[in-house]
């Protein structure tokens, strides 16, 4: 085989390799920056965060260093589990209250009304992110207040007061104005984009109304379903400002304790460990869940 | 066809000679004030807690001196710990910070900077103590000045609750009260308060053997049923103001003050079991650049100007500090004066009640850690 035959045998193939480096270098250009930021703004961040729960505080003044000291100390307290079963439990409830109110609303903003009705209804839902989170939550004092809105409107008919600020009953009320709306968007999203040809063909096939839900929408829309719920759980767990203004911090959930923990002195470290441990807590729910939407069914 | 007339290139006429004129005399008379609003705006960066660098505060001295505060508010001590140590150098010029916390600020040393003691009016101080605060100075230098105070007692709703059941701190055990008490949602005042109702009145409240503290443990966590929250600022305020709690622990006319202006039927009282101080005071930071402008600042808050809009201050109102400036509060701001019992001659007058032994200053705990205090706040809030 002489060169020039060499170099066609090479040809095509070394065409495939340029154009396989090609298209690599124009992957990942477009990965590069997602990929800049979760390491700039996440992945570093966190690792220090871990590192920082190893550290230590003398006189006021953190030391780095690796001592498991903080965790076990931690660990140890009493005080940090109840707040721990507390902020997932507080969470959870919130989780399922929020998909249970928001499915019927998706389900109606899905086939029961318009599509300009529905784009209305989005951007409703939209117009609450505008304000601040803090002053909406503010707002909700006033109205759940033992002579608030509501038990002033109560007590023309007898009823009440009811104690609903300061309370568990508040801390909800708080997680569902920060959830409400998203968990009801996704929803939205999932459930309209179900074929209607196989709601249909469930009916024909002589499928009742409640039965098409829980067997043919709900398994579809099940992707949607479980991020809306995933979304509710993640955004309540780590809320701070909804437990303390609405709930009393009585008793406090793990987000407060991170407060409360570096009131004593510099206690960084200290927090830093309820912080991973939230962390870690968010991580294995998401990746259960995750798991669990994209499930194939045997 | 139009003939074309010749313009003239400029022909100023009688009128326009005196708008030209007129203009240039206001240009020309504006120039110093138009030099003044260019010349240079120094900046002066106040960490501290909020209010204090709000116009009511700052306004006066910022127009005379062409300076403009930049705060960075802080929510508790560490907090401002936190904020400096991450910061870079030069960042802040002056804190404004709680007494015990000047004393970790001179602890961790090369923080902020040695004072010069002549520079302040210490011998118009109103008490003894303050010219030589504790935890201000170390090893005979002057490191932070006191400026501004007040005392924590019983806060309370005066429909539900008289001044002389206030005049304990029983009154929050009171069966009427129950799911009606809220705390000032950190350890130290609260703690100090439980501690003075079990006596520990010498040394003082943070100055506990361990059975008292084990003592003032069981009877805060008897407390509990009590309790209907435990607050920030805001939500102490609102509390009070919206009527869910009827008596609050940890605070005093520093919040009371301000929400009875708001027309709640609020006050505070020092019980008889005595008080906990609360005093601020200014610190230098050692890496700032305008130190000269900073200090004269803290001369300006201790001035009687300084000390009345300071007493008077909108975001949370405190005690002079200077003789000359609660004689300023008494001439300009009476109706202040009066309220707060900065008068002759009245008993809830602040210095009269420490003369009197009532009031121990808030410190941080001396036998036991900061830690254990704040763990055993965290264990009540959960119990």
């Amino acid at each position: 085989m002489n060169d020039s035959a060499v170099e066609n045998s090479k040809g095509p193939q070394g065409n495939a390799v340029s154009a396989a480096e090609k298209t690599n270098l124009f992957a990942l250009i477009w990965r590069l920056p997602m990929l800049v930021w979760q390491s700039i703004f996440f992945a570093i961040p966190l690792l220090f965060l871990v590192y920082l729960s190893f550290w230590l505080v003398r006189n006021y003044r953190m030391e780095p260093g690796f001592d498991p000291v903080n965790w076990i100390k931690m660990f140890s307290k009493d005080y940090f589990w109840d707040a721990y079963v507390y902020t997932f439990g507080l969470a959870f409830l919130s989780t399922v209250v929020a998909s249970l109110i928001a499915f019927p609303c998706a389900y109606a903003l899905s086939f029961k009304v318009s599509e300009t009705a529905r784009r209305w209804a989005i951007f409703f839902l939209i117009i609450p992110f505008f304000t601040s989170y803090l002053v909406r939550v503010y707002s909700w004092q006033i109205i759940i207040a033992e002579n608030g809105v509501i038990n002033a409107m109560l007590s023309y008919v007898g009823l009440g007061p009811f104690i609903m600020l300061n309370t568990a009953f508040g801390s909800i009320v708080g997680y569902l104005t920060l959830t409400l709306p998203l968990v009801v968007i996704l929803q939205t999203f999932s459930i309209a984009s179900i074929d209607r040809n196989l709601i249909e063909a469930a009916h024909n096939l002589g499928c009742g109304r409640l039965r098409t839900v829980f067997t043919v929408i709900v398994p579809l829309a099940k992707i949607g379903l479980i991020i809306g719920a995933l979304f509710c759980f993640i955004l309540s767990f780590g809320d701070f400002v909804s437990p303390y203004y609405l709930g009393g911090s009585k008793p406090p959930t793990l987000s407060i304790l991170i407060i409360d923990t570096t009131k004593s002195g510099q206690q960084w470290p200290k927090a830093a460990v309820v912080a991973v441990t939230m962390i870690v807590t968010l991580l294995v729910v998401a990746f259960t869940s995750v798991g669990l939407a994209y499930r194939k069914r045997t | 066809m139009r003939t074309k007339t010749k313009k003239p290139v400029m022909k100023a006429s009688r009128r326009d000679i005196l708008k030209y004129a007129g203009a240039s005399a206001t240009a020309m008379l504006a120039t110093p004030f138009v030099h003044r609003a260019w010349a240079q705006t120094v900046e002066i960066n106040m960490l501290s807690w909020y209010g204090l660098a709000e116009p009511d505060m700052v306004e006066e001295f910022e127009a005379t001196r062409n300076v403009k505060f930049v705060p960075k508010y802080y929510a508790g001590g560490d907090n401002m710990l936190a904020a400096l140590s991450q910061s870079p150098a030069g960042t802040y010029d002056i804190i404004h910070t709680d007494a015990e916390y000047a004393r970790i600020l001179i602890a961790q040393g090369n923080l902020i900077d040695e004072l010069d003691p002549d520079d302040y009016p210490f011998d118009d101080m109103l008490y003894a103590d303050f010219q030589n605060f504790p935890g201000h100075w170390h090893d005979g230098k002057l490191y932070s000045v006191i400026t501004r105070f007040g005392h924590l007692g019983v806060s309370y709703n005066t429909e539900f609750v008289t001044q002389d059941e206030a005049m304990s701190y029983d009154v929050f055990w009171k069966p009427e009260l129950e799911g009606k008490v809220g705390h000032f949602d950190w350890h130290l005042p609260n703690l100090g308060q439980i501690s003075l109702l079990n006596g520990n009145n010498d040394p003082g409240p943070f100055n506990i053997s361990e059975d008292a503290w084990a003592a003032v443990r069981e009877k805060t966590l008897s407390l509990k049923p009590q309790v209907k929250g435990f607050f920030d600022y805001g939500g102490t305020f609102s509390s009070l103001k919206n009527g869910e709690i009827h008596a609050c622990a940890g605070i005093g006319d520093w919040v009371t003050g301000v929400v009875a202006k708001d027309g709640a039927p609020v006050d505070s009282v020092v019980p008889a079991e005595g008080g906990v101080q609360w005093t601020e005071s200014y610190s230098i930071v050692s890496t700032s650049t305008k130190k000269d402008i900073a200090n004269e600042y803290i001369q300006y808050s201790l001035s009687p100007a300084g000390q009345v809009r300071s007493a008077a201050m909108q975001a949370y109102p405190s005690f002079c500090v200077t003789q000359s400036g609660v004689d300023a509060l008494r001439a300009e701001r009476p109706d202040e004066a009066a309220r707060t019992g900065q008068v002759a001659g009245v008993s809830n007058n602040p210095i009269t009640l420490i003369e009197e032994g009532r009031i121990h200053y808030r410190d941080t705990p001396v036998q036991q850690s900061l830690e254990d205090w704040n763990e055993f706040w965290s264990e009540y809030k959960n119990a």
